[in-house]
């Protein structure tokens, strides 16, 4: 595949990545549509063409690891399960709901390919260090991909992690930063500004890059980049992204952070969904 | 003869991790007062430090413990069951994974460090959360038995030492099952149920009983979670009378545990002797167990109190 067939293709698969989240997130009228939406596009492109996993052996030893540290965006990783076949697809419908695999927040111990229980901000990233440090000790050459929130950075543990990370020159960990600048109760700026957060990232000791993180050229672009690297750094990618990406009457809206679309709203979202990013 | 009971985890972790290279040590800067330096210096690529960051040293060991490894993160009793509290519960309880929290400085042992340092609710905290498993050894053999009977175990479980030295209780070849109290003497007139650092207390009380006449069942309940619930049942059947003794908050630990049990059978009159609920301060550690009552001299008289009192 070339380059811009590739992203052709992931290009159509973020459209259904985006459907099926919705549809989840409609069926159970509970869960995160914002920030699920705004990490579609780098979660589409790990799961459909970068990351070495096998969905019919997720517990491969030798896999890439996947670690959603803002765990409430779940419907987008669920969704990517379900379309890789981790799971049947129909699983979408039991969404929070009892006895499903599919807990409100991500559960390792009943959802195959969830390689880290998540949930609680900040925490995430830890457990991403500590996956990367035994892939380095165990010279494994698997690589470990984590998305952070950038509301979730306003939690100190994230700068613990990264330290660790400096310090064991994880080169081997990904952190994606969803930079859509909206968290639960408002904007970030107004809650609490997380301001140059590729500067604070690099000022750690971290390889930074930043990216719009809807335009799959550059997500591709940047995965390119950094696959290979071997230079003792972190990688981190910070992309600008809108939180309700994808779905104009969700687009940058705070209220979108943790409401289900009723009827009307979801079969409006699906339509504009498939259409594409415009 | 006495030793603290850090000392014994630094000896067994070590040797578990020259004997089983997927053992871990996460320390977080205080790797020196755990006993954790000989492995670090020996065993450098089983070893990480991460600085002073519980929070994050709990989440990096759920991270290696979900690559294989068998992280013991350690710390002192305080930080590794508050500091970190929640981190453990979401990373390693929740998805129970093999994370061991090993923590010296528990209970009053950290004497002239004051309050901020002696971890008194620790137990309790891990005690209601579900999936964890709770030991306290009451000797430096214990302690070394008790540390790699976790290491076999799968699953998460904190381990509380002490700081400062304290009295040989058991012999080297004895033996301990996590969740299995051990008998220390047997008797029918009255039960004290102890754990930890205080049991050198525990067992003088249960001789100067004896000289008085009274026939007394000694159990170490070095796990707290799971208890022993035949073993607190077969006291509360047999016995009745019941002492419970720990360097440890009244509330929520050794002594919640079994008033648990003896309040559901209905049956049994228990007197906990430990912490009330009051936080300490720089002093002798002998001072400040007086100061809340864990004294030969209390437990003596609590158990003849709760013998010969329909209530108490």
């Amino acid at each position: 595949m070339t380059r811009d067939e590739k992203v052709a293709y992931l290009k159509e698969k973020a459209i259904e990545m985006r459907k099926t989240a919705l549809t989840m997130i409609h069926t159970a009228q509970s869960g995160h549509p914002g920030g699920s939406l705004s990490a579609a596009d780098f979660v589409t492109a790990l799961y459909f063409d970068e990351m070495n996993v096998k969905p019919e052996d997720p517990k491969w030893a030798d896999r890439d690891r996947f670690v959603l540290s803002k765990g409430h965006v779940c419907p987008i990783l669920y969704s990517a399960l379900a379309l890789r076949e981790y799971f049947p697809f129909d699983t979408i419908y039991t969404l929070r709901k009892e006895g499903s695999i599919l807990q409100g927040h991500p559960d390792m111990k009943v959802c195959p390919g969830v390689d880290i229980s998540t949930g609680s901000l900040g925490q995430g990233l830890s457990t991403a260090v500590g996956m990367a440090l035994a892939a380095k000790r165990d010279k494994k050459d698997y690589r470990v991909f984590c998305v952070v929130g950038d509301g979730e950075s306003q939690e100190g543990q994230i700068w613990e992690a990264v330290m660790t990370a400096v310090k064991y020159q994880l080169d081997n960990l990904v952190i994606f930063v969803d930079n859509n600048n909206l968290q639960n109760d408002n904007t970030c700026d107004v809650v609490m500004p997380t301001g140059d957060l590729k500067g604070k990232f690099a000022a750690f000791g971290c390889e930074t890059h930043g990216i719009d993180g809807h335009k799959m050229e550059e997500i591709v672009d940047v995965l390119d980049t950094i696959r290979d690297v071997k230079n003792g750094m972190p990688k981190v990618v910070v992309g600008k992204t809108v939180k309700g990406r994808g779905v104009s009457f969700m687009e940058n809206v705070v209220m979108w952070h943790g409401v289900a679309p009723d009827k009307e709203q979801f079969a409006q979202a699906i339509a504009e969904v498939e259409g594409g990013l415009k | 003869m006495s030793k603290a009971t850090r000392d014994a985890y630094g000896e067994a972790i070590l040797e578990l991790g020259k004997a089983n290279p997927d053992i871990y040590v996460v320390d977080a800067d205080i790797g020196k007062s755990c006993k954790t330096v000989p492995f670090f210096e020996q065993l450098p690529d089983q070893h990480v430090n991460v600085g002073i960051a519980e929070q994050n040293a709990a989440g990096v060991a759920a991270g290696l413990a979900t690559c294989g490894k068998i992280p013991f993160v350690t710390s002192y009793a305080v930080f590794g069951s508050m500091r970190m509290c929640e981190q453990i519960r979401q990373e390693a309880c929740y998805p129970k994974l093999n994370v061991k929290v090993a923590c010296s400085h528990g209970g009053f042992t950290p004497a002239n460090d004051g309050a901020s340092h002696q971890g008194i609710e620790d137990m309790g905290i891990y005690r209601t959360i579900p999936n964890m498993t709770v030991i306290m050894p009451a000797d430096y053999y214990s302690a070394k038995k008790l540390v790699k009977a976790a290491a076999e175990y799968y699953g998460p479980v904190y381990l509380r030492f002490t700081r400062d030295p304290i009295p040989f209780i058991y012999d080297e070849d004895a033996e301990f099952e996590i969740g299995k109290a051990v008998t220390l003497k047997e008797g029918n007139d009255i039960a004290i149920i102890a754990n930890g650092d205080i049991m050198s207390r525990a067992v003088a009380a249960a001789e100067e009983l004896e000289a008085k006449g009274h026939s007394v069942r000694l159990l170490d309940m070095h796990t707290i979670k799971p208890l022993d619930v035949d073993a607190v049942t077969a006291a509360i059947e047999e016995i009745g009378s019941i002492v419970t003794v720990e360097d440890h908050n009244i509330l929520n630990g050794l002594g919640s545990a079994v008033c648990e049990i003896a309040a559901e059978m209905g049956k049994g009159k228990v007197k906990r002797i430990g912490i009330q609920d009051q936080f300490g301060e720089s002093a002798p550690y002998d001072r400040l167990l007086e100061k809340n009552g864990v004294t030969v001299e209390n437990i003596v008289a609590s158990a003849e109190a709760v013998m010969t009192s329909k209530c108490c």
